[in-house]
């Protein structure tokens, strides 16, 4: 009998004598999340759920990530067969507006060069002795776009989902603070002071609905292994221009953005277990997005720098830095940029169409990636 | 194939095949806005 009250009694503690260091840590890193999420409103769509995720999967014996555990439930239903992240695509597709972008195409080229800082930073993971797709997935979080890093990782980098989610969401929302001071070291402050016209070439409304289906066929012959990743953004973009399918529009836009943000945020926490997340490789992961996203504004600028060089100083160096996919967050960043340099400079219509061209230069750059990693036979 | 190899082959192609497919959707967007202009859809 006292045997049996005893063992009853044991299994009230047994909770906390199997707590592992590991486990606690990640709780206050869960609480930091939290933290920063609710108080600090740093990206708290993506926060909140990721750290609540990050508490419950750190309570031992609980076994949410277990076979039947919700959390594996909800991990299995959209991370391991990437489907929320597509999923989000469609959202994010519908609630982004290329025209600023189409009225001067060749902003293009900075949402391309805003990208070299993935690349660049899968070399510097190689060098530090990561595998081939380990790298991959870190140098993913240059791309500064939470889906697009989510996608690939899971894919092919699963046991990093959890660190590369969390920097990738972090950086995106400290872009206001990382930016500024490279924008001032990599450019004069003649260049910083340059207006830029309005370009007054808008794109009729055939094009913005044509815009997304020549990017889906074109851009998914070039990188058909990224077709997933272009053509739920393109789609996205397609329903909200077409303006013929509004509930679909909004559905996506709401609804189902919402939806599948919890799921994913609350899964992606599920991944972040102390015993497979405190370690030195994570502190080298954050470390290494910080760095691509540093190298993704070099690159934007910088090729800024080339544009102005090359129109006869007619773009200003600055708009470079909206290259980069953390959209409209870089743009206005820019915008304010500019203005401290020049209260009369208005540089937001072009910075906004070199940050959407950023959003699209990121998923191509991701597909491109992709489809070379098949013509290697790496994936 | 070793990471150098690996490494190198991905930045060129990577940040190239980026840098010329981003082109190519700027100038056909150059060509879309010449064939559908602004001015003759609101002429009718």
């Amino acid at each position: 009998m006292f045997d049996a009250i005893v063992n009853g009694l044991s299994g009230l503690v047994a909770g906390f004598t199997n707590l592992h260091w590991s486990n606690p840590v990640m709780i206050a890193v869960g609480c930091l999340l939290l933290y920063l999420a609710i108080k600090k409103d740093v990206e708290p769509l993506l926060l909140v759920p990721i750290g609540f995720g990050a508490i419950l999967t750190n309570i031992p014996l609980a076994d949410l990530m277990g076979d039947e555990g919700f959390l594996r439930t909800l991990y299995n239903m959209g991370i391991a067969n990437e489907l929320f992240p597509l999923l989000i695509f469609i959202g994010i597709g519908a609630m982004t507006d290329f025209g600023p972008l189409l009225e001067n195409p060749k902003i293009f080229l900075l949402g391309a060069a805003g990208q070299f800082g993935i690349f660049l930073t899968i070399g510097l993971a190689l060098f530090f002795g990561f595998p081939k797709l380990d790298a991959v997935a870190i140098g993913i979080i240059g791309a500064c776009d939470g889906p697009t890093a989510i996608y690939v990782t899971s894919k092919y980098a699963p046991h990093l989902l959890g660190a590369v989610s969390v920097a990738a969401y972090s950086y995106m929302s400290l872009v206001p603070v990382i930016q500024p001071p490279i924008m001032k070291l990599l450019t004069s402050p003649k260049e910083r002071t340059i207006k830029m016209q309005p370009t007054k070439k808008p794109a009729s409304k055939t094009v913005k609905i044509v815009f997304p289906i020549v990017v889906t066929i074109i851009g998914g012959l070039i990188a058909p292994k990224g077709l997933p990743l272009l053509a739920t953004i393109m789609l996205g973009n397609l329903m909200k221009e077409c303006g013929v399918v509004s509930r679909l529009t909004h559905a996506s836009e709401n609804e189902i953005a919402n939806v599948v943000t919890l799921f994913l945020g609350i899964s992606i926490g599920a991944t972040m277990d102390g015993k497979l997340f405190l370690n030195a490789q994570t502190l080298l992961i954050l470390a290494f997005g910080f760095i691509a996203i540093c190298l993704d504004t070099v690159c934007g600028i910088l090729f800024g720098k080339l544009m102005n060089w090359l129109t006869g100083g007619k773009v200003n160096p600055l708009i470079g830095a909206a290259g980069i996919s953390a959209y409209p967050m870089a743009a206005r960043v820019v915008q304010k940029e500019g203005q401290k340099y020049n209260k009369s400079n208005y540089l937001l219509m072009h910075a906004v169409g070199a940050n959407t061209g950023g959003q699209v230069g990121s998923v191509m750059a991701a597909a491109i990636m992709l489809s070379v990693l098949f013509g290697m036979g790496i994936i | 194939m070793d990471n150098f190899t690996f490494g190198v082959t991905l930045m060129v192609t990577g940040m190239g095949g980026t840098l010329l497919a981003l082109a190519l959707l700027a100038l056909l967007m150059n060509v879309l806005k010449m064939l559908f202009p602004l001015k003759k859809e609101k002429d009718k």
